[in-house]
Parts: structure tokens; sequence; C-alpha cells
């Protein structure tokens, strides 16, 4: 079933929760997923001394399948990625429905031509002959002190490339109706999850549910300025809001969630109404989702703007080790209230 | 060797098919200034052919640039195969892919595929689907000699030996990545030498003799069927032309080499072989090739006479289900 975009209940469970709940579910109602990584179970082939998950994720969030569902449909793999990414997609478009976890979006590089060349451009290239229902699972977010290696935040580069789909969840709710849209859908879908989410709770049904893949949401109405928020970002830009709101400054905060397709009608609609537009990425700003979304509503309702489309990203330069650094990196709400300030002639 | 009459007759039919398939239908869709990215197999006919024979339309192929050959010999159809080279929309991919991406998915042809050693993981996954769901199939990952050096390769054949999938490793080593010869580019006195790494078998085959590939592909396909898991063979055989049609192969290769391996021939090969065992005559094979001959008359003709994709199929079938105006939102098409 698809379901508002907001949550019903009482339930609360943490993203990570979230995630695992959604993968045992979807297991469970079709034969056909199967999920394959490096240490999704962890300690695998040590059955035999008692081990059958070591870590279930090293954040957690394959815990368990492999007791449930076996090591036929739970697969760790060796440190492979071009070769389980790959087989992952040729599997899922000879009959099986396939979700690979890649650890981190920083390793993308090792396996991307099986993501650009196969997965992306099968359908395409035989003439619509074969669907690829294929997930990639995978991590972004910086904030850690994990450094340039493990801290990118790479959506936008598959927002690039026709034939992907992506989502960004941005808490519980949306981590579990996204991901099971991901893994039901017939095309190939990334899946990103924002480490900093991880450890927070929020209302999620039990029942399985879906989102639709390609909407926005949004997650606080105002009148005097749009902010557009991806991931773990549509918070820190609702913060700013709410400050901004105690000196009578109005935001509207839209959770963009697909980061391809992406729901321009729903940003446009309420630069409309605001006349003002603010993206706020965690990603690099050069081409990327941020640029991309400023010169779309530039272009589609530049006669209702009062000022110029902007945005608060991270700078052009790689994720910093030293937290002195880091936090200059990330965009916060301090940027983003100066951001508003000025747009607002303030 | 178990082949009965028919079955040795539907060998050399394949192979003529194939190798008048090339000479045909590549100069022809040079003349329809399509030819960019068109590689001719003729001379390594008995490779897919030998390969092929031991499979069905339920088992699965990964193929490569040069792959007119695999193709034919899954049974992928010879007219439509001439209309997606002239990029009509009666080809199987409707005119999409051309020469680098012809698939069939119905005879289990998962593409032949333009980025070197991309489509091994591919076959790999076909391989994992009949293992997790218990399909007794097998897939084939076709790959070159400059291939072997791909890191997807090795990657691949670990994975495939770890979980004993029903996958076959195996290697056209035409002696060319291009024009770098594989003495160069291959550390190890052969190719098949490699599967030593990964705990397989490695067969080492005479590509010119289709007899040869058939038993070393059966062996490895019964050991994929069983349970036992993958095999690496590597088939030592020859491109009788250039990389593409654009290049001179004398720059790097000498005219002596072409005589040495044209006069291995693999259909003259089957010739010497089958005759003088007197179940079959020339005469029998001279009209299997007068009928290959007439069927890329048919061919051309057939592409020839299909219609042009119209343009604004361009946007179909980027996806399964994508809001179709984002295709071409914002960008100023003209149609």
């Amino acid at each position: 079933m698809t379901t508002t975009m907001q949550p019903t209940g009482t339930r609360e469970i943490q993203f990570r929760e979230a995630i695992n709940e959604c993968l045992r579910q979807e297991m469970e109602l079709d034969e056909n997923v199967i999920i394959m990584g490096e240490e999704i179970a962890g300690g695998a082939g040590r059955q035999d001394q008692g081990v059958e998950d070591a870590w279930g994720g090293p954040f957690r969030t394959t815990v368990g399948l492999i007791q449930q569902f076996g090591k036929e449909r739970v697969l760790d793999t060796p440190l492979s990625e071009a070769a389980f990414i790959g087989a992952a997609i040729g599997a899922s478009s000879t009959g099986l429905r396939a979700v690979a976890e890649l650890m981190f979006i920083d390793f993308i590089g090792v396996c991307m031509d099986q993501l650009i060349n196969n997965a992306a451009k099968m359908r395409y290239m035989f003439g619509g002959q074969v669907k690829v229902p294929f997930t990639m699972m995978t991590r972004i977010g910086a904030g850690f002190g994990a450094a340039a290696q493990h801290s990118e935040s790479y959506y936008s580069i598959f927002s690039h490339i026709p034939g992907l789909k992506g989502v960004c969840p941005s808490d519980a709710y949306t981590a579990k109706g996204l991901l099971a849209a991901s893994i039901r859908d017939d095309d190939p879908v990334v899946f990103f999850e924002h480490k900093g989410l991880y450890g927070i709770s929020g209302p999620v049904p039990e029942e399985p549910y879906v989102l639709p893949l390609g909407k926005a949401r949004t997650v606080r109405e105002g009148t005097d300025i749009t902010l557009v928020g991806i991931s773990k970002m549509t918070w820190t830009a609702f913060a700013a809001a709410e400050e901004l709101a105690k000196e009578g400054i109005n935001c509207e905060v839209i959770d963009l969630l697909s980061v391809s397709p992406i729901d321009y009608d729903h940003i446009n609609e309420s630069v409309q109404k605001t006349h003002r537009l603010i993206v706020v990425d965690e990603d690099t700003p050069v081409c990327s989702m941020a640029s991309e979304i400023c010169s779309r509503v530039a272009e589609e309702v530049f006669d209702y703007l009062d000022a110029p489309p902007s945005r608060v990203t991270a700078p052009h330069t790689p994720v910093p080790y030293s937290r002195a650094m880091e936090n200059e990196y990330m965009p916060n709400e301090t940027r983003i209230i100066a951001t508003v300030n000025k747009l607002m002639g303030r | 060797m178990d082949l009965d009459r028919e079955a040795l007759l539907k060998l050399y039919n394949t192979m003529t098919v194939i190798r008048h398939f090339e000479e045909r239908g590549i100069p022809e869709t040079g003349q329809r200034g399509m030819s960019a990215s068109v590689h001719s197999s003729a001379g390594q006919e008995a490779v897919p052919v030998g390969v092929c024979a031991n499979l069905s339309d339920e088992d699965y192929i990964g193929s490569t640039h040069r792959g007119h050959g695999h193709c034919i010999a899954k049974g992928v159809d010879v007219k439509q195969m001439m209309a997606e080279l002239f990029g009509r929309a009666t080809g199987p991919n409707k005119g999409k892919g051309g020469s680098m991406h012809i698939s069939d998915m119905s005879k289990g042809m998962l593409g032949t595929n333009g980025v070197v050693g991309a489509s091994i993981p591919l076959a790999l996954g076909a391989a994992l689907t009949s293992k997790v769901k218990g399909l007794n199939r097998v897939a084939v990952a076709f790959f070159g000699d400059g291939a072997s050096s791909q890191g997807v390769l090795h990657e691949s054949m670990n994975l495939a030996s770890i979980w004993k999938l029903p996958v076959i490793f195996l290697c056209e080593n035409n002696g060319y990545a291009m024009s770098t010869p594989s003495e160069y580019g291959v550390s190890t006195t052969h190719i098949s030498d490699r599967a030593q790494g990964y705990d397989m078998p490695g067969v080492l085959v005479d590509g010119m003799d289709v007899f040869a590939v058939y038993d070393a592909a059966a062996q490895a396909v019964a050991r994929a069927r069983s349970g036992e898991g993958p095999t690496l063979v590597e088939c030592q055989t020859y491109r009788y032309y250039g990389h593409t049609v654009f290049d001179n192969p004398l720059t790097y290769r000498s005219k002596e080499e072409e005589d040495h391996w044209r006069a291995r021939d693999p259909l003259n090969h089957f010739r010497t072989v089958v005759i003088p065992q007197g179940e079959i005559t020339a005469a029998e094979l001279d009209q299997l090739d007068a009928d290959a001959e007439a069927l890329m008359e048919e061919a051309v003709k057939f592409a020839d006479e299909s219609p042009l994709p119209k343009p604004e199929e361009l946007y179909d079938d980027v996806y399964v289900d994508y809001p179709k105006d984002m295709m071409k939102r914002g960008v100023n098409m003209s149609i």
C-alpha cells in the first residue's frame, strides 16, 4: 500500500531498525529478494564455530537476516564490489530482485562501471527487453571524523545518470517506506543512508508499506522562504526554521527524499508561494543537487522570485578529518540563518 | 565427442552463417554510414559454436564487443541482427543497441557489451539466479585476452569459486587487445594458468578446432551443472581482420602470421575432419555455405525494408516507470 508522506501511529523505532525491519519484511513477502554485500552478516563461513552473524552489518542494519533466511539469500561477499554488484545486476536481470550493499559511497569508484554501463543502460540498450529490479544500499554523510574516504555524499552523481533512480530518506518512517519502494521497483534504485540518522527514533508502522519514489514532502509549512533539505540536512534546515520563527520569519521546509526523479513541481509550488529558495545540501556545490534545483527554479518560476535561488552546501573541498575543520565544512543552522537573512534583505 | 550427423551439420551451418554474417553484414553496415563500432569475429567461429552447442535457450551467455558469433550461436535471429546493425526498428534492440549491445533475453543472450570485461559479472549474476532458484542453468562469460587483465574478471573468478556458481569463464584469446599482443599484456604463459589462483580447472584449447572447443565446453558445463563450480577455458583463436574496420592489422602483425592462422581456418578444419569419415559430403557443406549466402541476401533485404525507429522512441525504455516529461523537461528539444 502507498501511504501518506507523514507517519501515523505511536510505535517508535530507530532509523537502522526501520531498515532492518523493511529488509526482513520484503524478504518474507518475496522469495526472489536476496541481499549481498561485505559484512552484512559478518564472520561468514564460521557457522561451525557457532558464529551466525558477527555484526549484522557495520551499522547493524542487516542483523538477524542470515538466521531467518539462510546463507543462500543473505550472502556475505569478499571485498569485490565490481563482481558482487555486477552479479546483483545480472541476478536482477534474470529473475531475482537483488539488493547489494556498498558499505560507503566513497567506494563507488571500484564498481561504478557496473552501475553506469550495465544497471543504468541495459533496459535502454536492449530496447526494453529486460527489467533490472536492483537496489544498491549505501551510506553517505560527514560529521564523524571519518575523513575524506568515508564521508562523502555523492548522490548527485547518480541523479545525473539516466536509467538510475535514487532516494535519500531522512527519518525512520521514510527509510522503511522508501526502501520497500526501492526493492519493489522494477528499475535500479540507489538508496542512500545517512550515518548520522541511524540512531534517531521516530514513529514507524509495523506493517509493510511503500512511499512513492520521486515525491518530496513538506515537513514545515511557511510563507516567507522555501528551504529544501536533503537527507539529514532536512533537519538542519528545520532547526534553522524554528530559530528564524522566533524572529518572525516563517520558513517552509521541504524534505526532497528522492534525488531521481526530482519532484520539481513540489518545489516550484512552494517557491510560487514564498518567492525565495535556499537548497541545503551536504554535498559539494559544483554540479550538485543544490545547483540543479536552483537552476530549474530559475528557469521554471523565474517570475515569482524576489531573490536569487541560493545554496548552503559543503565547500568545494574533500571532507577533512579534524573536527576543527569538519565543523566548518558541514552546512549548519548559522549559515542557513545568515543566508535567509540576506535573501530577506535583513 | 558424441555428435550425430544432424548435430555435426548444425555446427558447420552455424559457423558458416557467422562467417557470412561478418563478411557481408559489416561492409553493408559501413555502406549505410553506421560502421563505427562494429567488430568482426571472422576466424573465431569455432569458439562460440563449440560452446553454445552445449547450451539451451534457458542457459545464459554474456558477450563482448566482438559478439556477433556469440549471438548467432546462441540462436539470435540473423535477420533481426542485420536490422539492428542497420539501426532499424526491427532489430532485437529496436535500433537502440547496435552491434555492441545486441541482446535477446528469450535466448538467454545477456548482451554483447561495449566495455571490456563488463559482461562477466552479469553472467555471474545469471548463475547466481540459477543457484538461488534451483534452476540448473549455467552461464557462460565470454571475454577476450584483453579482458583477462581486467580486475572485474579476477574478482568474478574468486567469487564464483567460493560460491561454486555454475559459470564458465570462456576466454577467446585471439592474440590481440586492439593492437597489443597478448604475450605483452598477459603475465602468465597462458591465460588458463590464471585458474590456479582461484582453485578452479584451467583448460587450454585449440580454438580453431570446433570439436576440441565442444569437448572442453561439455566438461565445463557438466561440472557447472553438477554443482562443482566454475571452469576457466582459454581458446586460442585468431581474428582475421583488424580490431574494427578502421585499422590495418599489418601495422602490428605480419602477413606470415595471418597466413599461418588462415591455414588453420575453423570451417576448413571441420571439412578435413568430417568429410573423410564419409557420413557428410563436401557437396552438403557447400550447400550450407550457399544457404548462408542466401540468408544474408535475405537479411540485408529485410533490414533495408524495415522501418527506422521513430525519433521520439529516443525517450522510451530508459526506465520501466519514470515521469516521461523528465527526459526532456527544460532542455528545449524539438520533439
